[in-house]
């Protein structure tokens, strides 16, 4: 009985404690058929994600191939474990020490656009800010609290909460306007959004590499099934002519 | 042919019942929702079939083989979402179909039976469903399986113990996953597919309502020549009954008209398998792209669309063991429908305005109820559910009150359109 209580209570909502809140997700415009894009996205995520967050689920040779990156180049930049294309997107780092590391394993990273959605994505990497008082110096707007470092700070620089004073009702007052970086990053802002954008696209990808094979087949079936219905639809006003 | 005909009956089977079968012309669209849950049945088999031939049952591997599945089996990704479209299709076709038996009195005399092994196939399937949901062992398939496994620890006395032997295990686990798998692959299909047998089998004997509710099956000798059917119709009807000039034969006239519906199906069928196999988080809910966590308990858990009405009255009733009688009995009283009805006038067509009103509002008060199971939780919807839940039961009852003696419009003698 206690126990049935106890699962019924879990599905009371609980505020905000986990992720994703009320805060408000920037649409991210991502594009599966700009290739140039993929390919930026995966350079990123092999460089920046995949020392702690695995794709296990998803072989370097399928990436190769559906990215149009030839296997010896693509082994070249992009392969930094392993010696096979047809091994699987995997790091080396232990599971136990990671948790020790980061309170929690880092999540394999495979399908978190299909968890999370590309919104949610694109505007948590661009929502760190500078936080002396957590473990590694930042906090996320989308991620309250998030157990990782700003990994992609290099590119950002720090981020910074900014207020500005403005008048309101003829007081001025101090107000929160967004995250600006200091400008110690390789990336302009503009570019960091793109950079992101990138990554998110990527992300997507790699969650459903077969999203786009999937719609070029299924245009076809549609029109077939089109005609289908007009020729059986034709064939039963005929045979129900004499009914009525 | 005849060589075989002579040991085996095929043709005299197939005349009988997919040929020579006599149906009301006036069948609407309503009527083809029971030909498409047959091919959607279909449909889970064979891809089912396919999908073992890749998956592995197992709490450590499951999850990885359906995106081994996902991504390396040759359009593995196509059986999947066939597969995972399909289990939503079937429940809005049952649905429709069942709501189709209820404006049109399909339920009645004597369709009893007919009906009572349809609310078997309707629970069976459910059972199925369910089982299918934890086999990718995603957070969802995990925290799902907890929630509805543990209503059984509700019942006094054997609850808790009972818990255990369905799960195999003290908590919901690998053996859990193991024992699902072979329920919803061997068992449950088995079940199903008996039970669609028995039911063609109850509704060819008793013939095919339809819209208007009037019988095409007269008494042996009561009907002029003139008026009776020219279509050739299988020996076993016509020796018993007169069939009246109302009726096409199944084939062509029936199967070509279930096929234009079929073809709209499909379409709208392979638009969402092709384009949207999510579809916004209810064919596929987003946290089950998740591994299943026994330490991580997902923000809100939901079963799937199809559920959440009976998962609203369920969390409507404040005591746990009423919550779980309630939703057993919304099911049962369906089922019991046949009897709680008391009308002789089977089409709404020709019922009590009153009557025509329960049954929209019934529609109604169902639909809302599964958005009310499918939301997170707020104060106001605990509220609403409590009255909608109400209004679920109400309907029965006051469909038992005015069947008794309802003013009603006399029945055509023949079919009207």
């Amino acid at each position: 009985m206690r126990k049935i209580i106890f699962v019924l209570s879990l599905l009371l909502p609980m505020g905000v404690m986990a992720a994703g809140g009320n805060v408000h997700l920037d649409k991210a415009e991502y594009d599966l058929t700009d290739k140039a894009s993929l390919q930026t996205g995966a350079k990123l995520f092999m460089n920046y994600c995949l020392g702690c967050h695995q794709t296990q689920y998803q072989r370097y040779q399928r990436t190769f191939d559906d990215l149009g990156i030839p296997v010896d180049l693509g082994q070249e930049y992009l392969q930094f474990t392993g010696e096979k294309p047809g091994e699987h997107i995997k790091n080396a780092m232990p599971a136990e020490s990671a948790a020790k590391w980061f309170g929690a394993p880092p999540p394999d990273l495979t399908l978190v656009a299909r968890v999370r959605g590309a919104d949610w994505i694109y505007t948590y990497l661009r929502s760190f800010y500078a936080d002396e008082s957590t473990k590694f110096g930042v906090n996320n707007l989308v991620f309250p609290d998030v157990g990782m470092p700003h990994a992609l700070q290099e590119l950002q620089g720090v981020p910074r909460k900014t207020t500005e004073k403005m008048l309101v009702d003829g007081e001025m007052v101090e107000r929160y306007v967004g995250i600006k970086a200091d400008g110690s990053g390789e990336l302009s802002a503009a570019e960091y959004d793109t950079a992101v954008l990138d990554l998110v696209n990527y992300l997507v990808y790699i969650g459903e590499p077969s999203r786009l094979q999937s719609e070029q087949i299924g245009r076809w079936v549609m029109i077939f099934l089109l005609v289908l219905l007009v020729l059986v639809y034709l064939l039963k006003k005929e045979y129900w002519r004499d009914v009525h | 042919m005849d060589w075989v005909e002579y040991r085996l009956p095929i043709m005299r089977v197939a005349n009988m019942h997919a040929i020579q079968y006599p149906a009301p012309r006036n069948m609407n669209f309503w009527y083809m929702f029971g030909f498409l849950a047959t091919i959607v049945l279909v449909n889970q088999i064979v891809t089912g079939v396919w999908l073992t031939m890749s998956f592995t049952p197992t709490a450590e591997e499951a999850f990885a083989s359906v995106e081994y599945i996902m991504r390396d089996v040759e359009y593995g990704y196509i059986l999947r979402y066939m597969h995972s479209t399909g289990a939503s299709a079937f429940f809005i076709v049952v649905y429709l179909h069942m709501f189709r038996g209820m404006i049109y009195g399909s339920y009645q005399k004597p369709r009893e039976l007919l009906w009572l092994f349809g609310m078997f196939i309707y629970l069976a399937l459910m059972a199925e469903a369910f089982m299918g949901y934890v086999l990718p062992w995603g957070q969802m398939s995990y925290w799902g399986a907890q929630v509805i496994v543990s209503l059984f620890s509700a019942i006094p006395v054997i609850g808790p113990d009972l818990v255990i032997w369905i799960q195999g295990d003290y908590v919901i686990s690998g053996a859990t996953l193991n024992r699902f798998f072979a329920l919803h692959v061997i068992a449950l299909p088995l079940v199903i597919v008996i039970l669609v047998f028995l039911h063609i089998v109850a509704l060819h004997e008793v013939g095919s309502n339809n819209p208007d509710g009037t019988d095409v099956k007269r008494k042996k000798g009561s009907l002029k020549e003139e008026e009776k059917t020219n279509f050739k119709i299988h020996e076993y009807y016509t020796s018993k009954y007169d069939i009246v000039d109302d009726i096409v034969p199944f084939f062509p006239h029936i199967v070509l008209k279930d096929l234009v519906g079929f073809s709209f199906f499909l379409l709208a069928f392979c638009y969402i398998m092709f384009f949207n196999p999510e579809m916004g988080g209810y064919f596929l809910e987003h946290p089950n792209f998740e591994i299943a966590n026994p330490l991580k308990t997902p923000e809100h858990i939901f079963p799937v669309w199809y559920f959440t009405p009976f998962y609203a009255i369920l969390k409507a009733v404040p005591h746990k063991l009423g919550g779980v009688i309630a939703m057993f009995a919304a099911i049962i009283f369906l089922a019991l429908l046949p009897w709680l009805d008391r009308g002789k006038v089977k089409s709404w067509r020709y019922r009590c305005g009153l009557h025509r009103w329960n049954l929209i509002i019934f529609a109604a008060v169902f639909i809302f109820l599964g958005y009310l199971g499918g939301t997170p939780q707020e104060n106001w919807k605990i509220i609403a559910s409590q009255i909608l839940t109400i209004m679920y039961f109400g309907f029965f009852v006051l469909l038992f009150i005015y069947s008794k003696n309802e003013r009603t419009i006399p029945v055509p003698a023949r079919i009207t359109e």
